[in-house]
């Protein structure tokens, strides 16, 4: 057991709203780089991804922590304010790791013909997020979009499967970035 | 209002909500199930909109709400008032004033602009029930991108009448993959949908499905090549108010002989030009 939980939302009504707006703004928006402010995390996890955490995952949604995220400071602060049953990445609903630590993308929920929106949101923390590197169009996306993403070969498979695939929310500190299953990816 | 939560639901609820709006745009046009609550408010007024727009707003927003455009009626202002009361939002009628726009049958004459959320009442979330009332089917029908059927039912139309007999709840093919309802706003307003700067966020709360249409996303109204798509409305006549051709018009009846008259339906934009040429003739 960790000695000392830190704190969730000061007033969980109004600073998960504000949270929501920036996660469905960068889902709205792929590659478009979002805040979450004003929440310390357990380490590994960057605030950013903390924020999502309180905002989205809840006792009825498994959550996956992989890797080094793993942690029991990390498993005690999810237990206390979310309580997400702790589960492997096939049961997951949301999972959250370093993109080494949670691949390979088969082995998460992809969602099926009927419901593909039955499908795990990965929360991946990044050294570096940034405007640059792969191209994104599609829903959302004016002409263009660029983005540092981890793994271009595996997220690209993951978009050709549309509409089946996994969504993913990219963290680097106090910083947010989508990528929807919909977004079309190529190299620069 | 301290006896309720920030706009109403519960933080539960609320994650449940965010979580399909995020499938919802994620998957553009199709219809994330979710579990619908009781609204202090019947079935068939906005009950989808509303959980919706609760899940969706912070304090710093400014709500506007329309019915069939108009900024007064009887829906419209009740839904203000709640939101007034349950979040403490600022409320406007000006379509460029608004973060969010709570909507029942109509998207605003004015273009919308990035940032700003346009969320749709939805009474019949599926395009295909009429033609198959099983979900299971309906279900499988776009799982499978079986959509002759919809094409069927325009044929038959243009057979039967020499046209798509569809006026409004035209259905759309969304980054060509899912048809779409996009709720009974009239077939005017089709063309909105298409490539919008704004965020649009369908709810339908008795059947409790949410769809969406990300900002840039390409929205087709169904139509043969021979008989191609058309916004059409009141044929031939001006706004009586404001003298706008290129609004889309309800027909008001003004007496018991007869007499009509044709107004905006968008009260903002009517308003607005209204006052802008009495401004003109002032000056």
């Amino acid at each position: 057991m960790s000695t000392q939980l830190t704190a969730g939302f000061t007033d969980p009504a109004r600073d998960g709203a504000r949270a929501f707006r920036q996660v469905l703004d960068a889902m709205a928006h792929p590659g478009r780089i979002a805040t979450l402010d004003g929440l310390q995390a357990p380490a590994p996890a960057s605030p950013a991804a903390a924020a999502i955490l309180l905002t989205l995952v809840d006792s009825t949604t498994p959550l996956y922590l992989a890797g080094a995220h793993d942690c029991a400071g990390l498993r005690d602060w999810v237990g206390f304010h979310t309580g997400a049953p702790l589960v492997g990445p096939s049961e997951a609903t949301f999972a959250l790791g370093t993109w080494d630590a949670l691949g390979p993308l088969s082995a998460y929920a992809q969602g099926n013909a009927e419901y593909p929106d039955r499908s795990a949101t990965l929360i991946v923390e990044l050294d570096d997020l940034r405007t640059g590197g792969a191209i994104l169009t599609g829903p959302g996306i004016e002409t263009e979009a660029q983005l540092s993403l981890p793994d271009l070969p595996a997220l690209t498979a993951n978009a050709a499967r549309f509409p089946l695939g996994l969504d993913f929310l990219f963290t680097c500190g106090h910083r947010l970035a989508a990528l929807p299953r919909s977004t079309r990816l190529r190299a620069c | 209002m301290s006896a309720y939560n920030f706009a109403y639901l519960d933080e539960a609820t609320k994650r449940m909500l965010r979580r399909a709006i995020l499938k919802a745009v994620a998957i553009p046009g199709y219809q994330v199930p979710f579990s619908s609550r009781e609204m202090p408010m019947p079935y068939g007024w906005g009950t989808g909109g509303v959980q919706v727009t609760a899940a969706c707003l912070v304090p710093e927003d400014t709500l506007k709400v329309i019915d069939q455009g108009a900024d007064d009626t009887t829906n419209a202002v009740s839904i203000r008032k709640f939101f007034e009361r349950v979040a403490d939002v600022a409320v406007t009628g000006q379509t460029a004033e608004a973060s969010i726009i709570q909507t029942r049958h109509r998207i605003p004459e004015t273009p919308l602009t990035e940032g700003q959320i346009l969320v749709f009442q939805v009474p019949i979330p599926e395009p295909l029930r009429f033609l198959e009332p099983r979900e299971t089917e309906t279900r499988v029908m776009h799982a499978l991108e079986d959509y002759g059927l919809m094409q069927v039912r325009l044929y038959e139309d243009i057979a039967r009448h020499g046209e798509i007999a569809r006026a409004y709840a035209y259905p759309v093919r969304v980054e060509g993959r899912y048809i779409m309802d996009p709720s009974p706003i009239p077939k005017f307003d089709n063309p909105k949908l298409d490539n919008s700067h704004a965020l649009q966020l369908f709810g339908a709360g008795r059947e409790g499905r949410i769809y969406a249409l990300p900002p840039y996303t390409r929205v087709e109204s169904l139509d043969f090549e021979d008989y191609p798509f058309t916004a059409t409305k009141a044929a031939g006549q001006a706004c009586a108010l404001c003298g706008s051709t290129s609004s889309y018009l309800d027909e008001v009846i003004t007496d018991d002989a007869g007499g009509r008259m044709f107004v905006c339906s968008d009260t903002d934009y009517c308003a607005s030009r209204v006052a802008a040429q009495s401004q003109e003739d002032a000056a």
